[in-house]
């Protein structure tokens, strides 16, 4: 039995309205089967085609083929809408609070002295000084002697200073880092320009504001031709750097054996000056010392107490919570802090 | 120093409206540092008077001692108040304050009842007064020192300016009044009135009348200038003018001779020291202590001596430590009349020793170790002299000189060096002006040569960056320019610092908080712990800051643990913390250090024995994990961090070096001894890591199963430039292979077997399965095999026949069969 061209247009107009009254993809997935499936009346009158005589073939062919891309551009055109409309339902459906915290992820950070110590060092390499470190239990000669410190100075009295047995091997605790800036320059030849950050040794109470074991950033510059002003400006730069571009600082005459002219230098925050470190020229004696040419060259270093920094530009009140090492101060400052 | 600004307005005309600022900048700008300002006498108004005790009347029936007393206070009649103190009598001059004044702390005082009487103001004690402390009596005033009804606002000196400036070590005369005055008018631009230059030491001449002296060695005193006088009244009272300008520079007034020997000392500068004429045997020698063994100082204390310690000594043996203390058998009485009075320059360095032996840090030896302008001995002896006849009617005996004033050195001086120097043009002129300020005189033997003299009192003034130090603080260290030096490019850190920066930032990533403990531990926590060996070998500390951490650490561990019991105990459940340190061992002998000279550059070989000295510091990464990484959360719990991890993560950190390794089973404390891994590198233990020892953890209370790891960062080697393999693109072939081993075959052994066997086109292999249950020993370890070929789709004979030389390997290597 063949079929009519009439036959083929109420076949295609019930697969439109069937596709049409097809509701959701379920309904639609049916439609396809009975529509455009391989037992449908369309694919029916395809497969009659071949007992048609050609040239009812050609024709009647035109007519199926035309028939068949409407139903199945109807089909797409609803399987999309449909798709759209159910997306715009989920998607509702599957909406989430957001703010819900995200417990079980780790959360850990640097210490902050660690955060403030690369923070500096990469300030400084990128004025072309090296960083060097040395040991934290040091000759004391390297510590004090060098340094223009003589045996007999108060600053070598077991009240200040941390020694280790047996005293005849001469071994402290590092009080500052300037037994680096010894190694420095004992080790290579100027023009030297480097940083000395690391741990420091003093023997005080800890208080709010005092730690027994803290950290030091000094500073040295060996080179022919250095100037105090060289040494303002390089302090100059480190302080905007701490504390913003607009930090007044200043230098006030003050003493220290390893240096000449000395300084304290302070910077102004939040209405008040604050100590910051000590700085000054390096003493001749100190060059001379480690073998360096006064008349050729000439440097500056400077000093500064870290946990000092930190405290002011972090609004750190008490110095208990950067020595106890309670994890709660560490993860505030994450990976970096400001 | 504390300095009344009254004192210094002797020598200074300081403008009378200069504000607390000005004044504080002033001193700052020089180089002395301000401690503290006070302003005395604001918060007190008259009327205060002088007024004399004329009656007495006890009040009995009180709790204590009620006086009802009748004072004269020059308004010609008698005046009645009620006073609670007892140390004053009829006839005795107080101070009074009248009905309308007001004292400190805003107490006014008017007419009231008390005791049953009518008290019409009150006598006051010098706290009441704001100018002392003193507060176990009353005031009572010198016998005539002022006229009844007269102001006591101005007869105390209440009003004035105290500071109180630090002085640095370098500057031994700015603990003076004179010291300080000078900088003062020198920062302010005023005229200085020197008071040395007041005194006229010439009229005391010398003669061999009074007590004699002689100095033993000139290394230890360089000059000294024994006075005698007599007929020293010892009833004489100190004036109020001297014991309030003592009391408000913060010492004590103690009796007309001492303090007469402290006024000079605070204003020129010079300790003095007045001996009892009559108990000294002989002449006064000046010498090292040598074969005396013992002193009394008159703080009653029998102090030993050492042989190389100054004393004054008479033929009886030492009767003061010299420059530090008086001794008790030669101190001036309240019955002295006959005083030796002392001044002398002695060795810094030997005072500072001396002081500091015997724990006496006194005002004069604060002075003396701090080097005394050496023309003083002479010129402050005079001014006290001068004092002693003018308020203790005494007279003149004698005086008697040994030794040489000692000056520091010319230098010479080129006067350009301060512009060069200071990186600013500075004139000639003004290095000229500045120089003769402080005191330098100067010749000019050419406009690069000059000879600088220092004043006698700056003996810190011996190479040109002192002179340039001088110019820069009188021009104004703020008029120094900025300028910004750069060293040279390609400033880079160093492989270590980036390691441990690296470490830090990749652990930190993970979840954990960095921490920085003090390196101080105790030795038994640490043998507790289980540490011992070389790991238990520390440094001792000479001078612990307590006795319950007397040593260095060994390793980080002892105090990260600290810190996490620290952590638990405010309330924590999670704690992951690692730290990044030093460790110190005292595994080798340390040579004894000699006394290296610091007049040039040590030879090569001793610094290199300087340096041979200092003990090798190794650098640790450690950390542990008490409870989870993270936290159980409301969407669900977080895995248990297991031995499996804190191995996981001590081998990243590692790999992340550029380091490949290898894993060993160890027993090490304060690890599990069955669940502790040692990771080595080039055969060498780099690191350490699993589940602590559980009687650790019991000890600490930690939680169970907690976790640590430490890797010794400084013994990994630096690696060159990591080489990449070209990555392969054909599509892989994956075999699995269950095999079943005996349990006590490490892992890595049987996964290195099948490596072995598996051939050159093994591209990963990784262990997805392990099943514990088999019984009789045996596990059964699930392997999954990735191979690729460069060039081509491998075939599934190919890899049936890698995996079955895989398969045996691991039977050959490990006595592993297949799993059917």
């Amino acid at each position: 039995m063949s079929s009519t061209p009439g036959d083929i247009a109420s076949i295609v107009k019930s697969a439109l309205n069937a596709i049409k009254g097809a509701s959701d993809l379920a309904a639609i997935k049916l439609v396809k089967i009975e529509h455009l499936g391989d037992k449908s009346a369309l694919a029916k009158a395809s497969q009659s085609l071949g007992s048609l005589a050609p040239d009812q073939k050609a024709e009647f062919g035109k007519i199926v083929g035309a028939g068949k891309a409407e139903v199945n551009s109807a089909f797409e055109a609803r399987v999309t809408q449909l798709e759209l409309e159910r997306d715009a339902r989920v998607l509702v459906e599957e909406r989430v609070d957001v703010t819900l915290p995200a417990s079980k992820l780790p959360k850990g950070g640097l210490h902050p002295l660690t955060i403030l110590t690369n923070e500096i060092s990469d300030l400084f390499l990128g004025l072309g000084y090296r960083v060097a470190e040395g040991p934290e239990l040091e000759s004391e000669w390297l510590n004090f002697d060098a340094l223009n410190i003589p045996a007999d100075h108060p600053a070598r009295t077991m009240q200040d200073t941390f020694f280790v047995e047996p005293l005849d091997a001469k071994l402290v605790l590092r009080t500052h880092t300037s037994p680096v800036q010894i190694r420095t320059m004992l080790e290579n030849k100027p023009p030297i320009y480097v940083i000395c950050p690391g741990r420091t040794y003093r023997a005080d109470e800890l208080d709010a504001t005092h730690t027994p074991v803290f950290s030091q950033v000094e500073g040295l510059v060996i080179d022919r031709g250095i100037t105090m002003a060289d040494l303002k400006g390089t302090l100059d730069y480190f302080a905007q750097a701490m504390f913003g571009p607009d930090v007044k600082t200043r230098l006030r005459p003050s003493f220290f054996p390893f240096t000449e002219p000395s300084a304290e230098v302070d910077f102004f925050f939040n209405g008040r000056w604050v100590e910051w470190g000590g700085c000054g020229m390096v003493n001749p004696k100190v060059l001379q010392v480690c073998g360096i040419d006064t008349d050729e060259f000439s440097g500056f270093a400077f000093g500064m107490g870290l946990e000092r920094t930190l405290m002011v530009r972090h609004g750190i009140t008490d110095m208990h919570d950067i020595v106890e090492g309670d994890i709660r101060f560490t993860k505030a400052f994450g990976l970096g802090g400001r | 120093m504390r300095l009344p600004l009254s004192w210094i307005r002797e020598f200074v005309d300081v403008p009378l409206d200069i504000s607390l600022d000005s004044l504080e900048s002033a001193f700052v700008k020089v180089g002395f540092e301000i401690e503290s300002i006070e302003t005395q006498g604001t918060d007190l108004t008259g009327p205060l008077v002088v007024a004399e005790v004329k009656q007495i009347e006890v009040l009995e029936g009180h709790k204590k001692p009620i006086r009802y007393v009748g004072l004269d206070c020059g308004e010609g009649s008698i005046r009645f108040v009620i006073c609670g103190a007892s140390n004053f009598e009829v006839g005795d001059l107080v101070v009074a304050a009248l009905p309308g004044a007001v004292l400190p702390g805003d107490f006014s005082i008017s007419a009231r009842e008390t005791y049953g009487k009518t008290s019409n103001g009150m006598i006051c004690s010098a706290r009441e007064l704001g100018i002392s402390d003193e507060h176990s009596g009353i005031i009572v005033l010198p016998a005539g020192c002022a006229k009844v009804g007269s102001d006591a606002i101005a007869l105390l000196e209440i009003n004035d300016v105290v500071i109180d400036a630090a002085v640095n070590p370098d500057r031994g005369y700015a603990l003076s009044i004179r010291g300080l005055a000078r900088e003062l008018a020198a920062s302010l631009g005023l005229k200085f009135k020197d008071p040395a230059l007041a005194v006229d030491s010439k009229k005391y001449a010398e003669n061999k009348d009074g007590i004699q002296v002689s100095i033993g060695d000139p290394t230890g005193v360089s000059i000294a200038y024994i006075r005698t006088i007599e007929g020293f009244n010892p009833k004489a009272l100190t004036p109020l003018w001297m014991s309030r300008r003592i009391e408000k520079c913060g010492m004590r007034s103690i009796s007309l001779a001492v303090d007469i020997t402290n006024y000079v000392m605070l204003e020129l500068g010079q300790p003095l020291h007045a001996f009892d004429r009559e108990k000294i045997s002989g002449s006064l020698t000046m010498r090292f202590a040598g074969g005396d063994k013992v002193i009394k100082t008159l703080d009653g204390q029998e102090r030993k001596l050492s042989s190389d310690e100054l004393v004054v000594a008479d033929s009886t043996g030492p009767l003061a430590l010299a420059g530090v203390m008086g001794g008790a058998t030669s101190e001036v009485t309240d019955s002295t009349t006959a005083i030796a009075l002392e001044g002398a320059r002695f060795d810094p360095i030997t005072i500072a020793k001396a002081s500091r032996r015997h724990k006496l840090s006194s005002e004069a030896s604060r002075r003396l170790e701090r080097g005394v302008d050496p023309t003083l001995a002479q010129i402050s002896t005079a001014r006290a002299l001068d004092l002693l006849i003018e308020l203790g009617g005494a007279k003149y005996i004698g005086s008697c000189s040994a030794g040489t004033a000692v000056f520091a050195p010319k230098v010479s001086f080129d006067p350009n060096f301060v512009s060069k120097y200071l990186g600013f043009q500075v004139s000639l002129l003004d290095v000229e002006s500045t120089l003769q300020l402080v005191g330098c005189t100067i010749v000019k033997n050419s406009d690069s040569e000059w000879l600088i003299t220092a004043p006698s009192w700056r003996a810190d003034l011996l190479t040109a960056p002192d002179l340039v130090e001088e110019v820069a603080r009188n021009i104004g260290f703020d008029k120094i320019p900025s300028n910004l030096p750069t060293g040279k490019s390609g400033a880079r850190l160093s492989s270590m610092q980036l390691r441990k920066r690296e470490i830090g930032i990749y652990l930190a990533s993970n979840g954990f908080s960095e921490v920085y403990n003090y390196p101080f531990i105790n030795p038994k926590y640490l043998a507790d712990l289980g540490f011992s060996g070389d790991r238990a070998k520390a440094f001792k500390l000479a001078n612990p800051m307590s006795e319950e951490f007397p040593d260095l650490r060994t390793h980080l561990l002892p105090g990260l643990l600290q810190a996490v019991v620290r952590n638990l105990g405010r309330g924590q459940k999670n704690v992951a913390i690692f730290e990044i340190g030093s460790v110190f061992r005292d595994t080798v002998k340390l040579p004894s250090q000699p006394i290296i000279s610091t007049e040039k550059r040590p030879d090569d070989s001793v610094i290199k024995s300087i340096y041979d000295g200092v003990p090798v510091q190794p650098i640790q990464v450690a950390g542990v994990v008490a409870g989870k990484l993270g936290s159980d959360g409301w969407n669900g719990s977080v895995a248990e961090f297991t031995w499996v991890e804190a191995v996981g993560l001590a081998k990243q950190i590692i790999s992340n070096t550029g380091n490949s390794f290898e894993v060993v089973a160890s027993d090490f404390a304060p690890w599990h001894p069955g669940r502790c891994a040692e990771i080595q590198v080039d055969g060498k233990a780099v690191a350490h890591a699993g589940e602590l020892h559980p009687r650790v953890i019991a000890m600490l209370g930690l939680p169970e199963r907690s976790c640590a790891f430490t890797v010794v960062v400084s013994a990994l080697p630096v690696s060159g430039a990591f080489r990449a393999k070209s990555l392969l693109t054909m599509p892989p072939a994956i075999q699995d292979i269950a095999l079943v081993v005996d349990e006590k075959i490490p892992a890595a052994q049987v996964e290195a077997a099948l490596r072995k066997g598996a051939g050159e086109l093994l591209e990963s292999i990784e262990l997805f399965d392990r099943y514990d249950k088999l019984g009789d020993g045996k596990v059964s370890l699930a392997y999954s095999m990735l191979f690729r070929a460069p060039d081509r789709t491998l075939t599934a004979d190919e890899v049936s026949a890698f995996r079955a030389a895989a398969a045996e390997s691991a039977l050959k290597e490990c006595g592993a069969t297949v799993r059917s």
